[in-house]
């Protein structure tokens, strides 16, 4: 079944309701403190993330339908999840993500053009973590950057980076993975490993019930939040398309974490309203009724009907779309204008130290495509 | 490269006499050294603090350094190399244990995948000084998955550098040498060889990481092998002598990337080359050299470059391991044919 409220043991965490009123019962007020410290800039500032990564995709997707990118990964429906574990990180702490956190990286002040070049076919990264509040760049291979994520978390306490007791200091990390990873060997070894060492580390499961064509049946007969226990970590289900409830939860799991208190896991239910990728039709696995049931509970909807209730007039609203339409037109101005990589680039950072071959057969692709002289002169205006 | 400074307390000052010690105690002797000069280098493994591995190479390490810089791992081979990763990403530089051969291959992805493409990925702005150890090779009457070489998997993936040392000596100063580089290395250990004692010279390595190096001067066939099949090589190149042929012996050393200077060299000398390695032949490290070396010294060869290697199967039941290794004789069976072409 895909309905949240059917899918945890208890209720998920809940902060605003499907239809923009807060929830009210136990555990939203265990964590009201975390939104009441919340101003209304803030709260601006994650509608705004979520609005901008929404008009993000929209514009990836029709890059990619327009045959300009390799592929397009959508993350429509995932905004809440993303936004909300976004705006709970630290600046000192450090994300990890799969491929699919575009909120995430863009409210880490990642160029959303530099996940472009990546799908376009320019980089196999994209940016420098140490220089985007330490973003790691997209990791294609199921649950493999968990393990990255464990090692790095390792590492901050091994250094005294973490567990000092001064929140303002004392670093995390997040790691990003989906359903779909969770039967993969990674991911539990991650959770070994994270929960041996006591690493400061929050894992954020987005789990949006399909991973491709198969379902989160498949993955796993339990609730996937029910599996951290196993491995002697806390886990939370949230209302993945609660921004809110990502980001009270987010917050207080990774202050527990960077505190010395180990690892933390949140399974945030969410929704794919989109396709896989730009290479995939949703409409031959699952169901329109199922689909229609999840953008009702649309995450931008929501937040914007729960800003209105606190008063937020449609002046906000109204600059803000203009604001996407902008960014939209930005980024495909500017992804349509990336020049193509040097051929050096194929061989210039396989090792950090001279190599070789990588020198022999850089020099040799050199004079091989010197060898057809000056592309301008061939007839056909083109080189071989 | 290495810094091969010495420090005041190391156990033989620069121009002290060799001294005697096994390969296993000289990685020890090596792995102790690049940790007090470097106190980001850190161990990882499992059975490795305590009980010092389970061959010992890391005996008496976690007494010195602590459970910090020697770190028992859990069970798993993908989250001990996947994990290095993340603390190479936090500034550390990790010396991981495969505990055998034939147990890397649940972290395979880890290696290959993201540990040897984690720097082209960040197009130069990531290192990933990570050494990888790994126990290998036959001649131990081990169980399966316990005598393999795999080390051609590795060889073949761009990003990683792959080396093995043969000797004592080379084995304290490769090892530095592979914790010193910035990139990604697989340090093979001739398992075999763990314990025969050599000379170590305390107070200089001798050549390069990566260079390849005459073991023994002759002039009408060159052999070549790493790790364990050196002292093979030697043994036949001794028979032969003893016969009145002339064989020149070449330590590979460094399977990735492979030095063709010496071997080349020793190649326009002889005339005749012949490759040995306990790893099957079949798309291995020692089929690649062949290639290179005919296309890049055809016409000073006098005969075809011959392979000697394990046979294109798993490795065997133990019982059948001196069928399956190449010995002298197998070496020297080949030897005859070069000259006999």
């Amino acid at each position: 079944m895909s309905s949240p409220e059917q899918t945890g043991p208890s209720a998920p965490v809940q902060l605003v309701t499907p239809t923009g009123e807060l929830a009210q019962h136990e555990a939203a007020d265990e964590l009201r403190p975390f939104v009441d410290a919340l101003t209304d800039e803030q709260l601006r500032a994650f509608h705004r993330d979520m609005v901008l990564t929404r008009r993000f995709d929209e514009e990836g997707a029709a890059l990619a339908r327009q045959g300009q990118l390799a592929l397009w990964v959508p993350s429509h429906g995932q905004e809440a999840a993303q936004v909300g574990v976004a705006h709970a990180m630290r600046p000192q702490d450090h994300a990890f993500p799969s491929y699919r956190e575009h909120a995430v990286v863009m409210a880490r002040g990642v160029d959303p053009v530099d996940v472009l070049r990546l799908l376009r076919g320019h980089t196999h990264g994209g940016w420098v973590p140490a220089e985007h509040q330490n973003v790691h760049v997209y990791t294609l291979v199921i649950g493999s950057q968990t393990l990255h994520a464990t090692g790095l978390a390792m590492g901050l306490t091994l250094d005294g980076k973490s567990g000092t007791g001064d929140v303002t200091t004392d670093e995390a990390v997040v790691s990003f993975f989906g359903d779909g990873a969770t039967s993969q060997g990674d991911v539990s070894e991650a959770l070994v490993f994270a929960a041996s060492f006591q690493a400061p580390e929050l894992f954020f499961l987005q789990n949006n019930h399909w991973a491709i064509s198969v379902p989160v049946q498949r993955q796993s007969r339990t609730p996937l939040v029910d599996r951290a226990i196993g491995f002697g970590v806390p886990g939370t289900q949230v209302d993945g398309n609660d921004v809110l409830a990502s980001y009270a939860v987010s917050r207080r799991d990774l202050d527990a974490a960077r505190s010395g208190g180990g690892p933390r896991f949140v399974e945030a239910l969410t929704y794919r309203i989109g396709a896989h990728t730009s290479s995939d039709d949703p409409t031959k696995y699952r169901t329109d009724d199922e689909l229609q049931g999840w953008i009702a509970r649309d995450p931008i909807t929501r937040f914007e009907a729960h800003l209105r209730s606190r008063g937020e007039g449609d002046a906000f609203f109204t600059d803000l779309r203009a604001e996407a339409d902008d960014l939209g037109a930005d980024v495909r101005r500017r992804t349509l204008a990336l020049q193509d990589p040097e051929p050096g680039l194929i061989f210039d950072h396989v090792y950090s130290e001279p190599h070789p071959l990588m020198t022999e057969q850089k020099q040799w692709l050199a004079r091989y495509e010197a060898g057809f002289g000056d592309p301008a002169d061939a007839p056909e205006g083109g080189r071989r | 490269m290495t810094d091969t400074v010495q420090r005041d307390d190391a156990p033989a000052q620069a121009g002290a006499a060799p001294t005697t010690m096994p390969l296993g105690k000289a990685i020890n002797a090596g792995l102790r050294e690049a940790m007090r000069r470097d106190p980001r280098v850190l161990l990882m493994g499992e059975d490795i603090g305590t009980l010092g591995g389970v061959f010992r190479v890391t005996e008496g390490l976690q007494a010195e350094f602590g459970e910090q810089r020697v770190i028992d791992t859990p069970l798993a081979e993908s989250g001990i190399v996947g994990t290095a990763i993340g603390l190479a990403m936090g500034g550390f530089r990790p010396v991981v244990e495969i505990q055998f051969d034939g147990f890397i291959y649940p972290g395979f992805d880890q290696i290959t995948s993201q540990l040897a493409k984690l720097t082209n990925r960040h197009e130069g702005a990531l290192r990933m000084p990570v050494v990888i150890r790994v126990p290998y090779g036959g001649h131990i009457g081990a169980v399966e998955h316990h005598q393999e070489s795999p080390e051609a998997y590795f060889a073949h993936t761009a990003g990683l550098r792959v080396v093995s040392p043969s000797t004592p000596h080379d084995a304290y100063w490769m090892i530095q040498e592979a914790i010193a580089s910035d990139d990604p290395v697989m340090f093979f250990e001739p398992k075999s060889r763990y314990w025969p004692k050599g000379e170590v010279d305390l107070s200089q390595p001798g050549v390069p990481l990566h260079a390849s190096r005459v073991v023994r001067t002759g002039t009408e066939v060159t052999l070549l092998g790493h790790g364990a099949m050196v002292s093979v090589l030697l043994q036949a190149a001794e028979i032969a002598a003893a016969e009145g042929v002339s064989v020149e012996v070449v330590d590979l050393r460094s399977l990735s990337p492979v030095d063709y200077g010496p071997i080349l060299a020793s190649v326009r000398k002889t005339g005749r080359l012949v490759v040995a390695q306990e790893a099957p032949g079949f798309v291995s490290v020692g089929s690649e050299i062949a290639a290179t070396v005919a296309e890049k010294a055809f016409y000073t060869l006098e005969a075809p470059v011959l392979r000697v290697s394990g046979f294109d199967t798993p490795f065997p039941p133990a019982k059948l391991e001196t069928q399956y290794l190449p010995d002298a004789d197998r070496v020297l069976e080949a030897v005859d044919r070069a000259l006999a072409y």
